[in-house]
């Protein structure tokens, strides 16, 4: 794990929005969080955030009847990412492939840190993250949501774990990609950390980005968390009529 | 310096007070801030401040009195389902003693036992017991599963709120500190009994709830309550001062803790045919 310190020189970048949605180099897309939408889960999120639509289910801690996953002094914290069929333009065919194999290790390690998993020893969580449609950035709609599905199950944690993006498209450093964005900018820097310490629990990168445009998107990713973390507080408050 | 007001709700992460506060459940020190690790409610009592949790899952405790389900039978043992991350067992010789018989023909799988956590050992075996007062197995009745934090306030102060429901639906109630909640009665009246212990659970951490109860169990059992009608979900009588509110969300504390200590628990109550029943089972 990676401390980072923040600093404060958010660069302007451009003004004027050269970008496909019209949104500012540092505008979050529309987003919606609402906690506690399933009835069996423990803890449940949903997840709006511009064309994504994200479920988020918890279990557990509960029994874990797989010996050799036990272990004899934290609880496992097993997560599924999975993208519904209809989630994509092309149909998407069921099942879990390579991507999502690797965001569903993703989230459970970008989560873990935040939980204490030691108050349940040879137990499991189970995280269940449905992706109903998307628009790109899912995985950090997952971790976001999940997060907040976590506190609902009443699961203690250090901190809620918050997610966000940011990039490189059309020669300019962006927060929160769009599908298009991703697919055809330069780079793609998704980041998951928790909010109160500032510490970095997921760090990817795919393109390419100078020092420079590196430090600029992380600390647009960091504003962008923090923006996001409001609403997760929100959503948890308002499932209790506050 | 503290940062919340009491019986505030706060989520995980939420930093509450600074060093001179001591950290109490549900809370972690941290740079020397006191921070809260769930979604509860904050409770101050002197320096030392506590979040209540508003969702948990039961954690075994020697001396509980939990309700739980068959769920295998084994050589010399039976394993329990009691809702919660470990599943308890209830060895053969804790109900037969030396002598040796056939375990299905006592308890089958499905069977529900109201039973003491006997032992919890470093692997997080729970080792269950049958013998004590009021103790056995059900026979009937319909289960309904709550946050087993909520369990004090379904009981209310000195039993209080489920006397109200016992009386007024003719029903036999237990509840396990497990969360699991027994009712047998006419299933009508079991069903006026699930609804109102769901309203209950829902809504547990308002205050004026016990007025609340009283009046949907009125409404429910066809009765004009006594006095006027206030809508579900809506709090309760402002005009009923706030001392009575702030009474009502220390009672939550306050039973939670002579529960964890105390193993008298008047709340239980043997259900009357269990002496015999047993009997009959194990003859």
């Amino acid at each position: 794990m990676i401390i980072i310190i923040t600093n404060t020189n958010l660069n302007t970048g451009t003004e004027t929005s050269a970008r496909a949605d019209k949104r500012a180099f540092d505008e979050l897309r529309n987003l919606k969080i609402e906690a506690g939408v399933l009835e069996r889960a423990d803890g449940s999120a949903y997840l709006e955030m511009g064309g994504n639509k994200v479920l988020a289910a918890v279990y557990g801690p509960r029994e874990l009847f797989v010996r050799r996953l036990m272990q004899p002094n934290r609880a496992v914290l097993r997560c599924k990412y999975n993208m519904a069929p209809f989630s994509v333009d092309d149909r998407k065919r069921p099942g879990p492939d390579r991507r999502s194999v690797e965001i569903s290790k993703i989230t459970s390690d970008a989560l873990s840190p935040a939980v204490f998993l030691e108050k349940f020893p040879r137990s499991t969580i189970d995280v269940y993250i449905e992706v109903l449609e998307a628009e790109g950035g899912t995985r950090c709609a997952g971790i976001t949501a999940a997060s907040v599905a976590l506190a609902d199950a009443g699961i203690p944690m250090r901190d809620m774990v918050v997610a966000c993006a940011a990039g490189k498209s059309d020669g300019n450093v962006v927060l929160d990609l769009s599908e298009v964005e991703d697919k055809e900018g330069e780079a793609d820097l998704p980041i998951a950390m928790m909010p109160r310490t500032g510490e970095i629990t997921l760090l990817q990168m795919d393109g390419d980005l100078t020092e420079e445009e590196f430090g600029k998107a992380l600390d647009l990713a960091i504003g962008g968390c923090k923006k996001i973390n409001e609403e997760q507080k929100k959503a948890i408050k308002n499932r209790y009529g506050e | 310096m503290i940062f919340v007001e009491d019986k505030e709700i706060v989520i995980p992460g939420d930093i509450l007070a600074d060093e001179e506060y001591h950290s109490g459940r549900g809370t972690f020190k941290e740079n020397d801030k006191v921070c809260s690790s769930l979604v509860g409610l904050v409770a101050i009592r002197d320096k030392k401040i506590s979040v209540i949790p508003l969702q948990s899952k039961y954690i075994p405790k020697r001396g509980d009195v939990v309700i739980g389900e068959v769920t295998d039978i084994r050589f010399s043992m039976w394993n329990l389902d009691i809702n919660s991350p470990y599943s308890g067992f209830l060895p053969a010789s804790d109900v037969f003693g030396k002598e040796k018989r056939e375990l299905n023909r006592t308890f089958d799988v499905g069977d529900v036992l109201f039973l003491r956590v006997v032992d919890v050992d470093e692997v997080k075996k729970v080792k269950l017991g049958l013998k004590g007062r009021g103790l056995g197995k059900f026979r009937g009745g319909i289960l309904i599963n709550i946050t087993p934090t909520k369990v004090p306030r379904l009981i209310g102060k000195k039993g209080s709120m489920i006397n109200m429901i016992k009386d007024q639906t003719h029903c036999e109630v237990i509840v396990g500190q497990n969360g699991v909640v027994w009712v047998k009665g006419e299933p009508s009246m079991e069903r006026v009994a699930e609804k109102v212990i769901n309203m209950i659970e829902d809504q547990a951490h308002t205050s004026g709830l016990t007025d609340r109860v009283r009046n949907m169990l009125a409404k429910l059992l066809g009765i004009e309550p006594e006095e006027t009608e206030y809508e579900l979900g809506e709090p309760g009588p402002v005009d009923e001062s706030d001392e009575l509110e702030m009474s009502e969300e220390v009672e939550i504390t306050e039973i939670i803790e002579i529960s964890e200590e105390s193993d008298e628990l008047e709340e239980f109550e043997p259900p009357e045919e269990k002496e015999e029943s047993k009997e009959d089972e194990i003859d």
